[in-house]
């Protein structure tokens, strides 16, 4: 598994290295090269990438949810429990209001279906092999993965409620 | 000269007889689905072995991890020595493991590996093993396959009769190998006959966590208590030590030690005494010992001083100890499936000794003794007998059992391992073994039910069997296949250290308890953290602590200052991680220790004590991502009498 695992990272960095790693490549990726710098210079006036600012409320994802309504109002209690668990198990990676290792949490639903973002927490390594949306964001995130938490069903839907009272 | 032709005129001879066998039994059963002896080892990729096989790492300390019938090594488990690659005696968390009454001992020769059983089966729960030269046994958790205690054994030496479970693991069974004087004191070596003294240590094992703890100690007689084994079935509740040097020599054992024409089976009824103990008999002695207990949640360990025993003088209990008579010098002693048999593998004897232990039973009713020994009864060699495995070879060290009634012998100077059958000890089939084999083991050998597929011999020598690494040569394990009438060689596989005993169990009374991660809920470690939120660094006088998190693929936090020139930092780095196989390695630049390899939710500690200026990197040593190579950081060290204050940062301009 582990071997697995490693020989796979060390394609995609083999991958990510022979699109945009080295200078002797071809005109067309030193370009991207380019912007890939610009964007981290001007750090300050970030935008978000376009790809995390996509809206596709239809798309599902990839994983054990595949359908998933959402009652009217918030659970403030099970959000507050999700909130507990964002902070232990996502802060390393996502934080309010700001880019950092992954995307900021705030917004998401108002881009997201709740299907795909409760895929996105639970079913992360399939997700960004299979998700035309999550394959994107990991090209945009560096290559950095979506960690698996091992968070149940239960937990993700509560961090789910969570990220719901960032969008009120 | 002529010995030594005559031994390797045998073997040719016996080599001749073996491929004819090998061929003959080959053809026999060709068909065209019928397997070579790769394809019975053969496990394709992604596949799963059939056993576990826990070979002792002998002098490495170490318990190794194999998959049988594969031979491939899954894991070495740190228990006696220091392992810098799994940071086992260099982190702070697993120092006081190492903890003994002579102090830290970050080594030991680690030699019988044995399986936690209830009722006679094997039950999967832990591996105990022996350190045999400053004696202690450990405890290893198959859940997570990482040593979680360890208890030195006091008044014993050479713990090498050591460490094999009752049926329920009632107790784990340590013996010493050299008697002692008991309590030590300064006395004349040559005042050894009479006046030294072999401590036989019972160690309860609690049923629910497997905490150990040294019931009673039997004070025997001064000879030498090589090896043991439990009765099972009818003969559970007494346990069985072969000795040598009954002459009690304390000089030149070769030849001082092999005068006797027998020596004995010690054969001890742990419940009468155990009886004895729990109304209040026995003598508490004044000792100390170190009892070390890792705890998984704190994910560390703690050493605690023991400074009592409780002991017992054989001749106190009547019935409880008699001395079955065995030639000569027996080194194994091993019991069948069943609990009747007692072999005694008598190193210096022709043949092989089988006991009944019915017989000895009948001869205690009926006192058929044969005098004594400082007050222990010594039966009748012919009234205990069951029978003689005539001349089979040359050197019996171990003997193991089938689930079919056959019983399998090394010998170490023929080296060869020789299989006959219980009960009418005809030899029924030998094969030779590359070279000069010790211990075997059948998976579940020590137990009700042996496993009948496969034997696993443990070789001393290896010689011309690999390709040659200077003067040290690898040792090895053969594998043969034991399902038919005549063993199969199948394998040669390399193993770790000096291979003695072997415990094998099938995988999947263990697999499904392996654990994946350590929860983080659950991390409960003085310096843990269990978010990012939390990672700080604290300053105590020159003592700096800073709690620092993982995760792919930084550290939080990666940018410190502040650190001056004397100060001593505590790295307490804690893997936030919480999915399977994504453990995260650290080291630093100019640290007097090993890296850290931190599992999902573990917290563990390194000290750095920074001697010169500068600015100094660490890094994450386990390839965790694809960016692990971005996974470092960096410490700034300024002169002791800077006035900078500590500062620290992720990802910050």
């Amino acid at each position: 598994m582990k071997y697995l695992f490693k020989s796979l990272s060390v394609l995609f960095v083999f991958t990510l290295l022979s699109c945009g790693g080295g200078d002797e490549k071809k005109e067309k990726e030193q370009v991207k090269i380019g912007s890939y710098k610009k964007e981290e210079t001007t750090k300050a006036v970030e935008k978000t990438p376009a790809t995390t600012a996509t809206i596709d409320l239809s798309s599902k994802g990839v994983g054990p949810i595949k359908n998933l309504e959402l009652p009217e109002t918030i659970d403030q209690g099970l959000a507050s429990q999700g909130q507990e668990l964002f902070k232990t198990k996502c802060t390393a990676c996502h934080k309010v209001g700001k880019k950092f290792i992954g995307p900021a949490p705030d917004g998401v639903t108002k881009r997201r279906s709740p299907e795909w973002i409760m895929n996105m927490i639970l079913n992360p390594e399939e997700m960004v092999q299979k998700d035309p949306i999550a394959k994107q964001l990991l090209i945009d995130y560096n290559g950095s993965p979506m960690a698996n938490q091992s968070l149940t069903e239960a937990e993700a839907r509560s961090i789910l409620e969570y990220f719901r009272t960032l969008d009120q | 000269m002529k010995k030594s032709f005559n031994i390797l005129l045998s073997f040719v001879v016996l080599f001749g007889i073996i491929s004819c066998n090998n061929s003959e039994s080959s053809n026999k059963n060709k068909g065209a689905l019928s397997s070579n002896a790769a394809e019975k080892v053969y496990v394709a990729p992604g596949e799963y072995d059939e056993y576990y096989a826990f070979i002792s790492g002998g002098f490495s300390g170490q318990l190794s991890v194999y998959g049988l019938p594969s031979g491939r090594l899954f894991k070495v488990i740190p228990v006696f020595s220091q392992d810098a690659e799994k940071a086992w005696g260099y982190n702070e968390e697993t120092k006081p493991m190492l903890n003994t009454s002579h102090g830290f001992v970050p080594w030991d020769d680690a030699h019988h590996p044995d399986i936690s059983q209830t009722n006679g089966v094997l039950d999967g729960r832990w591996v105990f093993i022996n350190g045999n030269n400053t004696p202690r046994i450990a405890k290893i958790d198959l859940t997570t396959f990482e040593t979680t205690e360890i208890i030195e054994i006091p008044n014993s030496a050479g713990n090498h009769s050591s460490s094999f479970v009752t049926e329920n693991t009632e107790y784990v069974v340590a013996g010493t190998r050299f008697s002692v004087p008991i309590p030590q004191r300064d006395m004349p070596i040559k005042d050894y006959k009479g006046n030294f003294k072999g401590s036989l240590s019972f160690i309860s094992v609690d049923p629910e966590d497997g905490g150990m703890d040294i019931k009673f100690q039997l004070l025997m007689p001064g000879f030498d208590y090589d090896l043991s084994h439990p009765g099972r079935g009818k003969s559970h509740g007494w346990f069985f030590f072969t000795t040598y040097n009954s002459e009690e020599a304390n000089t030149l054992l070769e030849v001082n030690a092999s005068q006797n024409d027998k020596d004995f089976i010690a054969a001890v009824n742990w419940k009468k005494i155990e009886e004895y103990v729990n109304n209040g008999g026995g003598t508490k002695m004044p000792t100390n010992y170190a009892h070390n207990v890792y705890d998984e949640e704190t994910h560390t360990a703690t050493s605690t001083m023991k400074k009592e025993v409780l002991v017992i003088d054989p001749t106190e209990v009547p019935g409880a100890v008699y001395f079955l008579p065995t030639p000569k010098s027996p080194h194994g002693c091993d019991v069948d499936p069943s609990g009747e048999y007692i072999v005694g593998n008598g190193k210096l004897s022709a043949n092989l000794t089988i006991h009944s232990f019915t017989k000895m039973l009948d001869a205690i009713e009926n006192k058929k003794f044969d005098g004594e020994a400082y007050g222990i009864p010594i039966l009748k060699f012919e009234d205990v007998l069951a029978g003689v495995v005539e001349q089979p070879g040359l050197g019996p060290l171990h003997t193991e059992f089938d689930d079919k009634g056959n019983a399998y012998t090394t010998f170490f100077i023929s080296s060869e391992v020789v299989k006959w059958k219980l009960g009418t000890w005809e030899v029924v089939d030998r094969q030779p073994c590359y070279y000069s084999v010790g211990h075997l083991m059948i998976p579940g050998g020590n137990s009700r039910e042996p496993s009948g597929k496969y034997v696993v011999a443990m070789n001393k020598i290896t010689k011309d069997r690999y390709l040659p690494t200077g003067p040290e040569v690898t040792q090895s394990a053969q594998l043969y296949d034991i399902s038919g009438e005549k063993m199969e060689l199948l394998l040669d596989f390399p193993t770790i250290g000096e291979p003695h005993y072997a415990a094998g169990i099938a995988a999947d009374v263990v697999m499904k308890n392996s654990k994946k991660i350590f929860k983080i809920e659950e991390n409960k470690h003085k310096y843990g953290i269990k978010s990012e939120s939390e990672a700080r660094v604290e300053r105590n006088g020159n003592e700096v602590h800073v709690y620092m998190s993982m995760i792919r693929s930084h550290f939080n936090p990666d940018n410190i200052e502040g650190i001056k020139v004397g100060d001593k930092v505590y790295f307490h780095v804690t893997n936030l991680e919480q999915d399977y196989d994504v453990p995260h390695g650290i080291s630093m630049i100019g640290a007097n220790t090993s890296e850290l390899l931190i599992m999902p939710g573990q917290t563990e500690t390194f000290v750095w004590e920074p001697k010169q200026v500068g600015v100094w990197p660490f890094y994450c040593t386990d390839f965790c991502s694809a960016l692990h190579q971005e996974m470092q950081g960096y410490v700034r060290v300024s002169p002791a009498s800077s006035p900078l204050e500590l500062s620290w940062s992720l990802g910050e301009d």
